[in-house]
């Protein structure tokens, strides 16, 4: 079999599971429904900035507990079945591709939420739903392969917080950047900038093939 | 004697750069005036800084190419003087800036929070902050060969994501912070060409130091870890 199938089969693995679970799809839109309605509560038609901010700290906690089950939820018995079936980095890159559409999935509803929530101080809609599919796939990534460094810790999500908030605030700083400019009409979106992240998101995918199998030997 | 030439090496050069840094002539420049000395000191630990998370990142990897654990011992100790010469460089760079961008009308502790918005010194933060994460990721396992691995791996990620946090990230965004336009400190029209007789001179007895202390570390290290395998 080719590694793109190897990678489909095992990406369709796990949104079997999903499937059929559900129980972290649903749990993580509690968790997005339940902050919405709290900070609805408390700040009922934040600024800009604050709306700024607080939507992408929310997508980075959505990211942290979408992800974290990914290689956390795999017993040990069934990472040596893995490993007698699959490459590495087929694993790895179906495990990414997974995360990517789930994250991509709850970045787009949880922005739904916040605009009928919290309003919208979004001018430009369409580079806005762009940015925001960007992100999440950014935090996705990194997140994934922390969340296989943690889980080869054998340590909870709290470890997966320590190492990746330094890593990922360069990537969340450039987004809230780039987010400012699509609610001001007159700015325009630095393509540069854009192409940095894109850039980055093609570096983390490469790291990952590269040093997951080092990972996942015991 | 011929192994231990750089050591001289590396006195010769701090007894230099202290004497010639603070006696000789420097250029007059509003605003700065003598704080510019700093300079011999501030930017030479944040090069030493990142020399010496250089030297951990291809330890790491020779790690991961031999699964020799010397080379995991290497890497660690490098990350670890890297990070004490980061904490050099911050308060070097706290000194520096109480007497050049802090407003004399309010105390510094009130103008903190305007000056810790910059993103030089969120990227350096970034950096350090990374390598305390990576010391916390090694302390959380207790197998040796897996504390090895695992934390090799990590140091890779962090340094490959480090770079866009402290070379490029703070160059796109506005700042009181000198280097925003490219390199200052390698960039020969930037600064006087005295000072770059002390400079650089300065930046090398540093770094040396800061190898030698790690080695000094590392052998002490191999030692115990000798003794207990007795």
């Amino acid at each position: 079999m080719s590694a793109a199938k190897h990678i489909f089969t095992l990406f369709k693995k796990d949104l079997l599971l999903e499937v059929r679970q559900q129980y972290s799809f649903y749990g993580i839109l509690l968790y997005i429904g339940a902050t919405v309605l709290v900070l609805q509560m408390a700040i009922n038609e934040p600024e800009d900035k604050v709306w700024n901010g607080l939507f992408w700290v929310i997508q980075l906690f959505i990211c942290i507990n979408a992800v974290a089950k990914s290689f956390l939820q795999e017993s040990k018995g069934r990472m040596l079945y893995f490993y007698t079936v699959a490459s590495p980095g087929d694993f790895v890159l179906s495990k990414l591709l997974f995360n990517s559409l789930l994250m991509l999935v709850m970045s787009l509803l949880s922005l739904l939420l916040f605009t009928l929530f919290l309003g919208s101080p979004v001018q430009k809609v369409f580079p806005f739903i762009g940015l925001v599919l960007l992100g999440g796939w950014s935090l996705s990534l990194v997140f994934s392969f922390l969340a296989a460094i943690a889980a080869k810790a054998q340590q909870n999500a709290a470890i997966m917080a320590v190492l990746g908030f330094p890593l990922i605030i360069p990537q969340l700083l450039l987004l809230m950047k780039l987010s400012n400019t699509a609610f001001n009409p007159v700015l325009t979106m630095p393509v540069n900038t854009l192409l940095l992240l894109v850039a980055l998101d093609i570096m983390i995918i490469i790291l990952a093939v590269i040093l997951f199998p080092f990972l996942w030997k015991d | 004697m011929q192994k231990n030439w750089w050591k001289i090496a590396s006195v010769v050069l701090l007894i230099y750069s202290f004497t010639a840094g603070l006696l000789t002539r420097i250029p007059e420049l509003p605003a700065l005036e003598q704080t510019i000395r700093n300079l011999y000191f501030h930017v030479c630990m944040w090069f030493c800084m990142m020399i010496l998370f250089t030297v951990s990142v291809v330890n790491s990897i020779r790690y991961l190419r031999t699964f020799d654990l010397k080379y995991d011992i290497y890497a660690r100790h490098y990350a670890t003087s890297g990070i004490v010469f980061g904490v050099l460089g911050y308060s070097t760079g706290a000194i520096w800036m109480s007497y050049t961008w802090a407003d004399p009308n309010n105390p510094l502790f009130q103008s903190f929070s305007a000056l810790a918005r910059e993103p030089k010194l969120i990227g350096a933060a970034i950096a350090l902050l990374i390598y305390f994460a990576y010391m916390v990721l090694r302390d959380s396992i207790n197998d040796m060969d897996k504390r090895a691995r695992i934390s090799a791996v990590y140091n890779i990620f962090a340094y490959a994501m480090l770079f866009p946090s402290i070379w490029i990230v703070p160059r796109m965004m506005e700042s009181l912070h000198p280097g925003a336009q490219g390199n200052p400190a390698l960039d020969t029209r930037d600064i006087d060409a005295h000072m770059r007789t002390i400079f650089y001179p300065a930046v090398v007895g540093w770094t040396l130091l800061g190898v030698w202390i790690t080695t000094l570390k590392i052998r002490l290290t191999i030692l115990k870890e000798r003794k207990l395998a007795q």
